[in-house]
C-alpha cells in the first residue's frame, strides 16, 4: 500500500499515546474541591446557613458545595433543608445539580418541606433545555416522598412524549422508579401503555431503557405486563444493532426470557444474535452466549448445534484475557456451560491452565473447569499441571490441586492408576498439608475402586504420625479398618489412635469405632475386643 | 434477569466511604461497612478475594484501582459481568477526567464525581460511559462555561461515541498493530500453551463524520472474494470490535466498516491460537555445589529472523529469597540482583535475531535451613521484550479507506510491533 507509511519513531506506542493525551488534557486542570471539606471554628451549621442566604451568587454556590461535602463525609446537614432549597431556582446547572443531589438525600427526612421544591421541579421539567427537563424528572423519580410523587405524574407523562430522545430515555427509566414507589399509580395513570409505546420508538437508546424498565416492572408484578410477541422481538433485534453497549445488554437479558415457537424461529433469533459475540464489551458477549444457549435447546438440527458450539468457543476463550474480575465471572459461567454442552470447550483445556500471576480466585475457578474438561485424551498433561500447582505456596490452592487429582481418578477409571502415582509422588515431598489432603482423596479413590490399589497402603502408613487434621485422620482410619485383614499391624495402628480417643472430634471417633469393629469382625481376637471396650 | 444496582460506593483502602451515590433508596451507607467487614472476615488479604461478595440479602461487586475500591451494592439479581465491566469503565471515565483515579483526585473533584455518577447510571442501570462525549457536557471547574449545556446529540444517537462538527486542519489516522505473545513453557521444556493477542490501536484526527473501511489480510475475507492468497493470509481465531464497528455487516461479508470515535481507542483485538515458536528462548541450569553455594547458567536465544531486533529485553530469573553475595557475569547486557523481587534481572538493550547470549551467576545460601519450612514459591522465569516492525501473526493492514462527505484526503499511518505478554518459563 502506497499511502501507508511506517512511522520513523518506533518507541512503543503506549508511551506515545500517554504523552499525547496528557498534552491534550494539560489545559483541563483538575479540581480543588477538597477545600470544601475543611471546617471553620465557628459552629458549622449556623455559618453555612448564613452563607446559603448570602446575596452573592458565588458565595451561595460555595456554600452548597460545602453542604454537599459535609453530606459526603456523613454529617447530618438536613437542618439546612429550607436554605438549600432556596438556592434551587438558578440558571447555573452545576448548582442546580448539587441542590437536586441534596434533595435526593434529605427529602425523605423532611417530607413536609420537600413540597417546597415541587414548583421548581415542575417548572424545570418544561425548561427549553432538554438536559434540565431530563434532570428534573430523573431527580423527582429518586425522591421517594408521596407528595413529590403525586406531582411527578404530569411532567412524566409529558416527558415520555418529549421531542428529545435524551428526555425520553430518562423518562422511560423514571416509570420504573415510580412503579417501585407506587405501582398502582403507574397502572392507573396509563404509564405502562406509554412505556410499551416506547418499544417502537425510533431511538435505540430509548427502546433499550424502555425494555429495562418493563423487565423490572414485570419482575415485581404478578400479572403479565411485558410479554414479548414475535413482533416486539423483531423490533428489539433491530434496536440491538444500534443502541449503546449497555442497552444491548438490557435487550439481550430481556430477550433471554423469550420462548421461541419452534426450531426455525430459534435459528432465526440465534442468527441475529451471533454477531454480538464479536463485541468488545464482555457483558454483551456473555449475554449473547446465554441467549444462544437458551435458543439452542429448541434447535433440532445437529449440524446447526455443532456449528453454534464451534462459534461460541473462541469468544468464551477470549474472555479469559479480560480483567481478572471479568475472568472470574466468565469462568463461573463457563463452569455451567461445560456441564450442559461439554463439547464446546472440549479441546480448549489448555487455556484454563493457571498463570503464575492469576489472582487466587481465578486459579480456583480454572481448576474446577480443568477437572470438568479432563478426559482420557488430555489427562497426562492435566496431571502434570496439577502436580505443578501442588508445589505452589498458597495452601488453599495446593489443597484444591491435590483434591483435583483425586477427582480425576474417580472420574476417569483408566487414568486412576496414573493419578494415584502422582499422589504418591506428592506424599513423598512430605509437606504436611499435601500429605493430609492426598490421604483424604485416596480414601475416596479406594471407595470408588475397591480392592484395587491397596498395595499403596504401606506408603500411606509411613505418614501416619504427621496427620493432625480430623478429616485426614478419619480417612486414614477408614482405610485401615477397611483393609484390616491385609495390614499385619492394623491393631497396633488403631491402638495408637485410640490413646487420644476422648479428645478427638466426633468424625474421628466415629471412624475409630467403625474401624475397630471392622477389625474385630475380620480378626476376631482379643486385642480388638479390648479396644472396643476402651472406646466405650 | 432484570437487575439494578442499589448504590455505587467509592471507598478508600481502609473501606471508608469517599463518595457514594444512592440510586434506589434500599441500602444505606452502613452497607459499605458491612461489605468491608465481610471482605476482611473472609481472609485478611482483600486482594485475594473474589469480586463478588454476598451478605444478608445484598450482593456486592467490586474492583480495586490504586487506593480506591469501586463497589456496587444490590438487592436484586444483577448481571455481574455487566456491572464489573461497568466499574472498569467508570475507572476509565474518571481517569479521563482527573488523569489518575485515586483518593485525592476524588476528593478534589467530588462535585464532578457526583455529576458523572448521575449521568453514567440511572436507577441502577448503566447508561452512558463514553468519556470524550461526557466531557462535552460535564466539565471540571476550570472549563465550566456559564452558558447552559445541552446533551450532545451523540448521547442518544446511534453513533453514540462521536459528536458532529469535529474539525482538524490536517486529517490523520495512526494505526498501531500491537501483538503480545503469551507463552507458558513447562519445566521439561515443553510448550504447554501459547497464544498471540493482538490489538489494532487507533488514534484518529479526522473532521466530520468519516466512514472508514479497513482491509486486513484475513483469509476468510480474501477467499470469499475469490482472490488468490498469494501473500500471506492469516486466520484470526476470535475478533472483538469496538462498538463503532458494524457487527452485522462483519458477520455478513467480513467487511470492517465504522465511524470512528475521536482520539485514541482500540478498534479491534484478536487472538490466535497457533503454536508460535518462542521468540526468545531461555534455559537455566541450576547447580547446587554444596548446601550453601549455588551456580546458575542461563542461555538466552533469539529465534526470529536476523533482520529483526528485539529491544528492551528483560529476563527475570527467580532465586531463593535468602540468596546473598551474588556474582553475575554476562556475555551481553547487564544484570543485577533485585532482592525485592527475589530475582536476578538481566537487561539487554538490543537483541538481534539468531543470537545466543549467556549469563553465569553464583550466590550463597545460609547453611542452616528450617526443616519444617514450607516449600518456597516456585516463580517462573519471565521475559519482556519488544520487536518493532514485526508481527508474529503476519497480520497486515491492506488498506484503510476514509470517506467523508466534504471529500478531504486523510493520511493513514501504520506501525507494527510485537511484545512479550505473559511470557513464562517454569523452572525445575
Amino acid at each position: 500500500m502506497k499511502s501507508l507509511h511506517k512511522y520513523n519513531n518506533v518507541t512503543i506506542s503506549k508511551r506515545r499515546l500517554k504523552e499525547d493525551t496528557s498534552e491534550r488534557r494539560g489545559a483541563k486542570m483538575s479540581g480543588h474541591d477538597s477545600k470544601y471539606f475543611s471546617t471553620t471554628k465557628k459552629g458549622e451549621i449556623p455559618e453555612l446557613k448564613e452563607e446559603l442566604n448570602s446575596q452573592y451568587k458565588d458565595k451561595r454556590k460555595d456554600a452548597v458545595k460545602k453542604v454537599i461535602a459535609a453530606m459526603t463525609v456523613g454529617k447530618d446537614v438536613s437542618s439546612l433543608f429550607t436554605d438549600v432549597v432556596n438556592c434551587m431556582q438558578t440558571e447555573n446547572l452545576e448548582l442546580k445539580k448539587l441542590v437536586y443531589l441534596y434533595l435526593i438525600n434529605y427529602a425523605k427526612s423532611q417530607p413536609d418541606l420537600a413540597i417546597l421544591a415541587v414548583n421548581t421541579f415542575v417548572k424545570d421539567s418544561q425548561d427549553p433545555n432538554p438536559l434540565i427537563r431530563a434532570l428534573a424528572v430523573r431527580t423527582m423519580g429518586c425522591i421517594r416522598v408521596d407528595k413529590i410523587t403525586e406531582y411527578l405524574c404530569d411532567p412524566l407523562q409529558r416527558c415520555l412524549k418529549d421531542d428529545d430522545p435524551y428526555v425520553r430515555k430518562t423518562a422511560a427509566i423514571c416509570v420504573a422508579k415510580l412503579y417501585d414507589i407506587n405501582a398502582e399509580l403507574v397502572e392507573d395513570r396509563g404509564f405502562l401503555e406509554s412505556l410499551k409505546d416506547l418499544i417502537s420508538d425510533n431511538n435505540p437508546m430509548v427502546v433499550a431503557n424502555a425494555v429495562a424498565a418493563l423487565a423490572e416492572i414485570q419482575e415485581n408484578s404478578s400479572g403479565p405486563i411485558f410479554e414479548i410477541s414475535s413482533h416486539t422481538l423483531s423490533k428489539l433485534l433491530t434496536a440491538l444493532n444500534e443502541c449503546t453497549e449497555w442497552g444491548q445488554v438490557f435487550i439481550l437479558d430481556a430477550l433471554s426470557r423469550y420462548k421461541a415457537a419452534d426450531a426455525r424461529e430459534a435459528e432465526n433469533i440465534v442468527e441475529r444474535v451471533t454477531p454480538r459475540l464479536q463485541h468488545a464489551n464482555c457483558a454483551v458477549v456473555l449475554s449473547a452466549v446465554k441467549m444462544i444457549l437458551q435458543q439452542m435447546e429448541l434447535i433440532t438440527s445437529t449440524d446447526v448445534v455443532r456449528n453454534l458450539c464451534k462459534k461460541m468457543a473462541p469468544p468464551l476463550v477470549t474472555l479469559l484475557s479480560a480483567e481478572p474480575e471479568i475472568q472470574y465471572v466468565a469462568l463461573r459461567n463457563i463452569n455451567l456451560i461445560v456441564q450442559r454442552r461439554p463439547t464446546i470447550l472440549a479441546h480448549e483445556i489448555k487455556v484454563f491452565f493457571c498463570k503464575y500471576n492469576d489472582p487466587i480466585y481465578v486459579k480456583m475457578e480454572k481448576l474446577e473447569i480443568m477437572i470438568k474438561l479432563a478426559s482420557d485424551r488430555n489427562i497426562d498433561q492435566v496431571l502434570l499441571e496439577f502436580k505443578e500447582y501442588a508445589t505452589e505456596v498458597d495452601v488453599d490452592f495446593v489443597r484444591k490441586a491435590v483434591r483435583a487429582i483425586g477427582r480425576c481418578a474417580i472420574k476417569l477409571e483408566r487414568a486412576a492408576e496414573r493419578c494415584i502415582s502422582v499422589l504418591l509422588e506428592l506424599i513423598k515431598i512430605k509437606v504436611n498439608y499435601v500429605v493430609q489432603e492426598a490421604i483424604i482423596v485416596i480414601k475416596d479413590i479406594f471407595r470408588r475402586y475397591p480392592n484395587t490399589y491397596e498395595s499403596i497402603i504401606a506408603t500411606l502408613c509411613e505418614s501416619l504420625d504427621t496427620l493432625d487434621e480430623p478429616e485426614a485422620k478419619a480417612s486414614m482410619i477408614w482405610i485401615i479398618g477397611e483393609y484390616a485383614e491385609r495390614i499385619d499391624n492394623a491393631d497396633e495402628l488403631l491402638e495408637s489412635f485410640l490413646e487420644s480417643f476422648p479428645e478427638e472430634p466426633a468424625q474421628v471417633q466415629l471412624q475409630l469405632l467403625t474401624a475397630t469393629v471392622k477389625l474385630f469382625l475380620k480378626k476376631p481376637t482379643e486385642g480388638p475386643q479390648q479396644m472396643i471396650q476402651v472406646s466405650f | 434477569m432484570a437487575g439494578a444496582v442499589s448504590a455505587l460506593f467509592l471507598l478508600d483502602i481502609k473501606g471508608r466511604v469517599l463518595v457514594w451515590r444512592d440510586y434506589r433508596g434500599d441500602v444505606s451507607a452502613i452497607q459499605a461497612e458491612r461489605f468491608f467487614t465481610k471482605l476482611i472476615e473472609k481472609e485478611g488479604d482483600a486482594q485475594s478475594q473474589d469480586p463478588v461478595v454476598y451478605d444478608n440479602g445484598v450482593s456486592y461487586l467490586f474492583i480495586q484501582h490504586s487506593n480506591v475500591y469501586l463497589m456496587t451494592a444490590s438487592r436484586q439479581n444483577c448481571n455481574a459481568a455487566s456491572l464489573l465491566f461497568f466499574l472498569h469503565r467508570v475507572v476509565d471515565v474518571f481517569k479521563h477526567y482527573f488523569e489518575e483515579l485515586e483518593e485525592e483526585s476524588l476528593r478534589d473533584n467530588f462535585v464532578v464525581v457526583y455529576e458523572l455518577l448521575d449521568e453514567m447510571m440511572d436507577f441502577g442501570y448503566p447508561q452512558y460511559t463514553e468519556a470524550t462525549i461526557l466531557s462535552e457536557f460535564i466539565k471540571t471547574d476550570a472549563y465550566r462555561m456559564e452558558v447552559t449545556q445541552r446533551p450532545p446529540m451523540a448521547v442518544t444517537n446511534a453513533v453514540s461515541w462521536r459528536s458532529e462538527g469535529i474539525l482538524y486542519k490536517k486529517n490523520e489516522v495512526f494505526l498501531d498493530v500491537v501483538e503480545s505473545v503469551n507463552i507458558l513453557v513447562n519445566s521439561n521444556g515443553q510448550i504447554i500453551r501459547s497464544d498471540v493477542v493482538g490489538a489494532l490501536k487507533m488514534r484518529t484526527y479526522l473532521s466530520g463524520m468519516p466512514e472508514c473501511k479497513l482491509g486486513l489480510n484475513d483469509r476468510i475475507l480474501l477467499e470469499a472474494q475469490g482472490r488468490t492468497t498469494k501473500g500471506k493470509a492469516i486466520d484470526l481465531d476470535d475478533i472483538k470490535f469496538h462498538q463503532c464497528v458494524r457487527l452485522a455487516r462483519f458477520e455478513n461479508d467480513r467487511t470492517i466498516s465504522f465511524i470512528p470515535p475521536d482520539g485514541s481507542f482500540d478498534l479491534m483485538t484478536y487472538r490466535l491460537n497457533t503454536q508460535v515458536k518462542p521468540l526468545i528462548w531461555v534455559e537455566a541450569q541450576v547447580e547446587k555445589h554444596s548446601r550453601s553455594r549455588v551456580e546458575i547458567l542461563v542461555k538466552a536465544r533469539s529465534q526470529f529472523k536476523e533482520r529483526s531486533t528485539a529491544t528492551n529485553v528483560e529476563i527475570e530469573l527467580p532465586v531463593s529469597a535468602d540468596a546473598s553475595n551474588p556474582i553475575i557475569r554476562t556475555s551481553m547486557g547487564s544484570a543485577s540482583y533485585a532482592p525485592e523481587t527475589d530475582a536476578f534481572v538481566w537487561k539487554i538493550k538490543s537483541f538481534p535475531g539468531g543470537k545466543e547470549y549467556m549469563l553465569r551467576a553464583e550466590f550463597t545460601l545460609p547453611s542452616v535451613t528450617d526443616e519444617e519450612a514450607t516449600p518456597e514459591r516456585k516463580a517462573p522465569i519471565r521475559v519482556k521484550f519488544e520487536i518493532p516492525y514485526f508481527t508474529v501473526s503476519g497480520i497486515q493492514v491492506r488498506y484503510l479507506k476514509i470517506i467523508e462527505k466534504s471529500g478531504y484526503q486523510a493520511l493513514p499511518w501504520v506501525r507494527y510491533i510485537t511484545m512479550a505478554g505473559e511470557y513464562e518459563l517454569r523452572l525445575t
